[in-house]
């Protein structure tokens, strides 16, 4: 049985519906994203799922307990906030020892307890620090610690890398990766960054305007996105507008709009006649002076409009026929590669195979 | 700015003069062997001694000490719960009602008072000054409590209860300590303004219930003598003594930290 069940959540306020008709299912012990941008829902969902917020309609089961009028101390639920929300008042050691008295745990075992807590998020010896003198990836660690530390059934994150470095965001994706694994603990975890989303989750649900657009693992959603808005929010992505010319066994020859006929595998659901598009991520586009004619089945020649040079690949918008532009993605390190970057200007061919892209029906 | 920095220490140096200078004259004049505040005679404790035993004075300052102490007690509580009403929900008539009182003019605060209490058959004296003093300084608590409120991170209420703090656990450990510098704030300033309220006081005392402004006014009627230093020097005293306690008890108090 999942751990947790939202079942048809919808939440409004005024004319405007921040959650529309959402149902979802989490297991034990999942490391679960809601991903999306800034007001689709994402945040509203999860602090209705802390208690913090009210449904207009639907069920949230937790255990197969349903929590309408679960005030937020009454849920075992725990919540990491974007600003950590350390109470400043008190050290690292009462802030942690905090949800202990609460859970009425007896004094003798508070100080144990605490000091593993801040074991596993190797904190050691800074239990008299008031948080105004740690760093913030300290405090991030003692706002995990605090929230892990009676073992909550749901630990519920909010965007809570979004103020750290990059260098130190990477370290904690790898650390709060580990420490899910080790303590066992589901995860939801909200955030608009698609590369965090894809680093750390088993799954992901990706959300627009208050619904789920489309709910699988990080692979399946970065190489087969459901829908327009998918394929453009997770990663770079050219969305290649077509109509399809026919489909043999799920071989399609798509007309794409403005550049001509390409080959297309499996597009099942590419029915003759009708129109979508075709979702090519940059990566998937070979890019040469001259293409070696077995590569590649469709192949347009281009040249270079513009660049972006960003250390280990270079992400090249490619102006073919017609004023159409693609988005090339190619590693620094590429075999073959020549030394020479392609200038704006240079004359280049571009090519996919028919496996590179993805139909989206309309 | 950089070129003329005394013209900046200058204006400063005479603002700060103007404040404190007739201050320094009353202490110093406090310890003079003289009647009359005209010249300095020679260094003496003698209008202390006088203070001492001036049993009107020292019943006044008395009476001045009680209605100070539970009128700031009585009103810190009370505007501590306003402030945070004020804060918490949106309400249209609390804020007027509260401060009210704060913005109209003492003496018609003072008569209407005065007209209510005759109205209730509240007989005059300490009561009537105590209630009379709690109205006007509930407001001037509310005002920083709420102040202090919305200076406040309002997630970390929020991480209270869900790490498992009730409504009023949360309030406990978590917001009252985060604005107890507000509340003591608060209660010193109410504590002073009752002290040194002269208006309403006036309106509200009864034949026995005289406070030290209401008495040093009836003294200085005749003229300034030299006790009557003496007694303000105390309350500047006393007054400091309050500042010094409070910024030890909250560090960051008046700076509203």
């Amino acid at each position: 049985m999942a751990l947790l069940e939202i079942r048809n959540v919808t939440r409004r306020f005024g004319d405007f519906t921040a959650v529309d008709d959402v149902s979802l299912s989490i297991g034990a012990a999942e490391f679960f994203t809601l991903l999306g941008p800034s007001g689709c829902g994402k945040t509203t969902l999860l602090r209705m799922i802390a208690g913090f917020d009210q449904p207009d309609g639907g069920q949230i089961l937790l255990d197969g307990r349903d929590m309408a009028g679960v005030p937020p101390e009454g849920r075992n639920i725990h919540t990491v906030f974007q600003s950590y929300a350390l109470f400043p008042h008190m050290t690292v050691e009462q802030n942690i020892a905090f949800p202990l008295q609460m859970a009425k745990c007896p004094d003798d075992q508070i100080k144990p307890r605490v000091r593993e807590a801040l074991e596993d998020v190797s904190l050691q010896g800074k239990e008299k620090r008031y948080p105004n003198e740690l760093s913030g990836g300290q405090k991030q660690r003692v706002a995990l610690a605090r929230a892990l530390v009676n073992r909550p059934k749901l630990l519920l994150l909010d965007e809570p890398l979004a103020a750290l470095d990059a260098k130190l965001k990477e370290r904690m994706q790898l650390e709060l990766i580990s420490l899910q694994k080790e303590i066992g603990v589901t995860f939801v975890y909200v955030t608009h960054d698609q590369e965090e989303a894809l680093a750390l989750s088993h799954r992901i649900a990706v959300m627009n305007l208050g619904r789920v657009e489309q709910l699988d693992q990080p692979a399946q959603i970065y190489s087969f996105p459901k829908n327009r808005f998918v394929a453009d929010f997770i990663g770079e992505c050219n969305i290649l507008e077509c109509g399809v010319a026919t489909n043999v066994d799920g071989v399609a020859t798509l007309e794409l709009d403005g550049l001509g006929s390409v080959q297309a595998t499996g597009a099942n659901g590419a029915t003759p006649g009708s129109r979508g598009a075709l979702a090519l991520r940059p990566e998937k586009i070979a890019i040469a002076r001259d293409l070696p004619p077995t590569d590649c089945v469709n192949r347009f020649n281009g040249k270079v409009h513009d660049y972006l040079y960003t250390g280990d690949v270079t992400l090249y918008i490619v102006e073919v026929q017609s004023g159409h532009r693609l988005e090339v993605m190619l590693p620094n390190n590429a075999v073959g590669r020549s030394s020479k970057f392609f200038e704006p200007g240079d004359a280049v061919q571009v090519g996919w195979r028919d496996d590179a892209g993805h139909y989206l029906a309309d | 700015m950089k070129r003329k920095p005394w013209l900046l220490w200058t204006a400063g140096s005479l603002v700060y003069l103007f404040l404190y200078l007739p201050l320094v004259i009353v202490v110093v004049y406090s310890f003079n062997d003289s009647r009359l505040n005209a010249e300095w005679v020679g260094f003496t404790l003698k209008w202390y001694d006088v203070l001492f035993h001036d049993e009107q004075m020292l019943s006044a300052a008395w009476n001045s000490l009680v209605i100070g102490l539970m009128a700031s007690v009585v009103s810190t509580v009370l505007g501590t719960m306003a402030g945070y009403a004020m804060y918490r929900y949106d309400l249209k008539l609390l804020p007027v009602l509260v401060l009210t009182p704060i913005a109209i003019p003492e003496i018609l605060l003072g008569v209407s008072l005065l007209i209510f209490f005759v109205m209730l058959n509240i007989s005059l004296g300490m009561l009537s000054i105590v209630l009379a003093h709690i109205a006007f300084c509930v407001g001037f608590v509310a005002i920083v409590v709420r102040s202090r409120l919305s200076g406040m991170d309002e997630s970390l209420v929020e991480a209270a209860r869900d790490l498992g703090a009730t409504q009023w656990v949360a309030f406990r450990r978590v917001t009252l300590p985060l604005i107890m510098p507000g509340i003591i704030a608060g209660a010193l300033m109410a504590f002073t303004l009752s002290i040194d309220d002269f208006v309403i006081t006036f309106f509200t005392a009864g034949v026995d219930s005289t406070t030290l402004p209401l008495q040093i006014y009836s003294m200085i009627k005749i003229a300034v003598t030299p006790e009557v230093n003496a007694i303000s020097t105390l309350l500047m005293l006393l007054t400091l003594v309050l500042i010094v306690v409070a910024t030890r008890l909250a560090p960051g108090v008046f700076r509203g930290e």
